[in-house]
């Protein structure tokens, strides 16, 4: 029998493994009969979630774990049992930012850029109009990595700069208009700034976080519990289009799909961009590959690790002026659900972690990592600054911010 | 209270001006253009804000409400946070309600209740518009149809509209999708 699912996204290439498990017929191997909701901003796309629109959606990480705290809203308890994909955002700045910056066309090294920024920061201070940088939403990597990174290269982003919520699709247009001196949003958005001639790409979010966990299939946690069967047989269909969807003959089919007006409504070729790491950084110039730009699927990217939950709670904590609360760091880890993943994929021979957290960045080279069906590769996972996060030292860690 | 009807589509803004207009004690301020928005918000500071669930600043919006809650000012989501009911059916009506900590649920009971008709009739109205805006271009579709059988076959109008109607029948299609074929056919043919 088929059961149906609706799920709610926002127009991000980032939605790609629902969409594709769709148009693939993954889902339909599992019995499921997929629809989609598109909306344009993310309270909406929350709003459906919790009202009962849709069953499950495509959502930021951190709105996740914040709506589950209540943050700005009724606490309603969510749940995350995949992660959709890591990274696949930039920083994209103004042309005149870029020229002071001295980009030249180049991702930058993010220790050399940021003291560039910092200089350039302190100059616009001191002249009573302060960079003003664009994020997709409070509670999201965005911004998160952005204040990281930032606050990692000595600049106070709550004093030294300014950070403003803009929807994806004016970031293009604000930055233009020179409303936003630099945004930090998930692609298509960073090269169509590029194509507009608005902005210059000049950082991956990769380089803040060589894994950083970014958008997550989020579901009611109770909704979770009726429909179990279900989310299981998505997880299994979406791992199966993982792996169609890296595979670079793949490549074109996936881009058409996904630009499509019902889906990102984008032109081609850009969505073609960020599937194959190759970004477009300044107008009219080449593709540039940055290997792992967006990460769908190697290394059990879905895997939704507890570490990674609890590091984001660590920067809601930090940038919320919040105090370290062991229950709300709790509920925050609840939000992954490891165990929810592991029963989906248990029957099949994706290679399954045998742990569920992990000390996040600690990964310089290579190594492999025991699952229950051999061992998986774990690539270079650090953080910029080469710090790392122990999920058991976490109020140390967030104590240890500043 | 001051209320404000933030939509990018002015028609529908009116028409829930409108409604809510008739109702005693309200100062409506409507909203349509997304630049300058929260600069708006906060030079009116409204005790309710409607505002449509298809509009791309609700993020930009409840990021203000967010940081203006360290002010005086605080807004909270809807109508009473324990009142489900009220929200579900509002989002069933597609449009969010943000309203002043404290406001007591029986003022804005009735407000909310006009917003969402008038949301919903506006809904009707467009999918009606929609349907007889679809029947006018089939009108026209088959009336460009028999001109073309007209003048390439040479005969009577009449006689033009039953071709159309036989090989519909005949074919099992609407005799729009069969005058839809024949003019793209002639137009394919580059003498339109």
């Amino acid at each position: 029998m088929t059961q149906r699912l609706t799920i709610g996204f926002l127009p991000l290439v980032d939605a790609c493994l629902p969409i594709l498990a769709h148009e693939h017929g993954f889902a339909e191997e599992e019995g499921l009969e997929l629809s989609f909701v598109r909306d344009v901003s993310w309270a909406t796309v929350l709003d459906r979630l919790l009202y009962g629109h849709s069953d499950a959606a495509h959502l930021l990480a951190p709105l996740a774990i914040a709506t589950t705290l209540g943050r700005g809203r009724p606490a309603q308890r969510l749940a995350a049992p995949f992660v959709l994909g890591l990274n696949g955002n930039a920083i994209t700045v103004s042309n005149a930012l870029a020229q002071a910056l001295g980009t030249e066309g180049e991702l930058g090294d993010p220790q050399e850029l940021g003291a560039r920024l910092k200089e350039v920061a302190a100059q616009r201070l001191d002249q009573g109009r302060p960079l003003r940088f664009g994020v997709v939403h409070r509670y999201s990597s965005h911004n998160y990595m952005l204040r990281y990174w930032l606050a990692g290269c000595g600049i106070r982003p709550d004093e030294d700069v300014e950070i403003v919520t803009i929807a994806p699709p004016f970031s293009a247009d604000a930055l233009k208009a020179g409303e936003i001196d630099g945004s930090c949003v998930g692609e298509p958005w960073n090269s169509i700034a590029v194509e507009t001639g608005a902005g210059q790409i000049v950082l991956a979010t990769a380089q803040i976080w060589r894994r950083g966990v970014e958008k997550v299939l989020a579901l009611r946690a109770e909704r979770l519990d009726e429909i179990r069967p279900a989310i299981e047989g998505l997880i299994r269909a979406m791992r199966r289009t993982g792996e169609h969807f890296v595979d670079p003959a793949n490549w074109d089919t996936n881009a058409a799909i996904l630009a499509r007006p019902e889906y990102c409504d984008a032109p081609h070729q850009i969505v073609r961009r960020a599937i194959s790491d190759k970004l477009v950084l300044t107008p009219g110039a080449g593709e540039r590959e940055y290997p792992d730009f967006m990460f769908q699927y190697h290394e059990a990217a879905n895997f939704p690790w507890v570490s990674q939950a609890e590091w984001l709670y660590s920067q809601l904590v930090r940038w919320d002026g919040l105090a370290f609360d062991s229950d709300e760091a709790h509920a925050a880890a609840r939000v992954f659900r490891p165990d929810v993943y592991r029963s989906a994929l248990a029957a099949t021979n994706d290679p399954m972690p045998t742990a569920s957290s992990k000390v996040e960045g600690s990964v310089s080279e290579a190594l492999h990592a025991s699952t229950h069906h051999g061992t998986i590769l774990l690539e270079n996972n650090t953080f910029f600054d080469g710090r790392s996060f122990d999920p058991d030292a976490l109020e140390d860690y967030i104590a240890a911010q500043k | 209270m001051r209320i404000a009807i933030v939509d990018e589509r002015a028609s529908r803004a009116s028409i829930i001006e409108d409604g809510l207009s008739s109702l005693p004690d309200c100062e409506l301020f409507v909203l349509t253009e997304r630049d300058g928005l929260i600069a708006r918000i906060a030079e009116i500071a409204p005790d309710i804000v409607f505002m449509d669930l298809g509009n791309p600043s609700r993020d930009v919006l409840e990021e203000y409400f967010i940081v203006s809650r360290a002010l005086d000012h605080p807004i909270a989501m809807f109508v009473d946070e324990s009142d489900d009911d009220s929200i579900a059916a509002s989002i069933d009506a597609g449009v969010s309600t943000y309203v002043v900590d404290g406001l007591a649920a029986k003022r804005i009971q009735p407000l909310l209740r006009m917003t969402m008709q008038r949301f919903e009739a506006f809904a009707r109205l467009e999918s009606e518009l929609a349907e007889a805006q679809g029947k006018l271009a089939e009108r026209d579709t088959i009336d460009k149809a028999k001109r073309i059988l007209m003048k390439t076959k040479g005969v009577t109008e009449p006689a033009a509209y039953a071709e159309l109607r036989q090989k519909a029948m005949s074919s099992n299609r609407r005799i729009a999708d069969i005058a839809d074929a024949v003019v793209t056919a002639h137009e394919l043919m580059g003498d339109t």
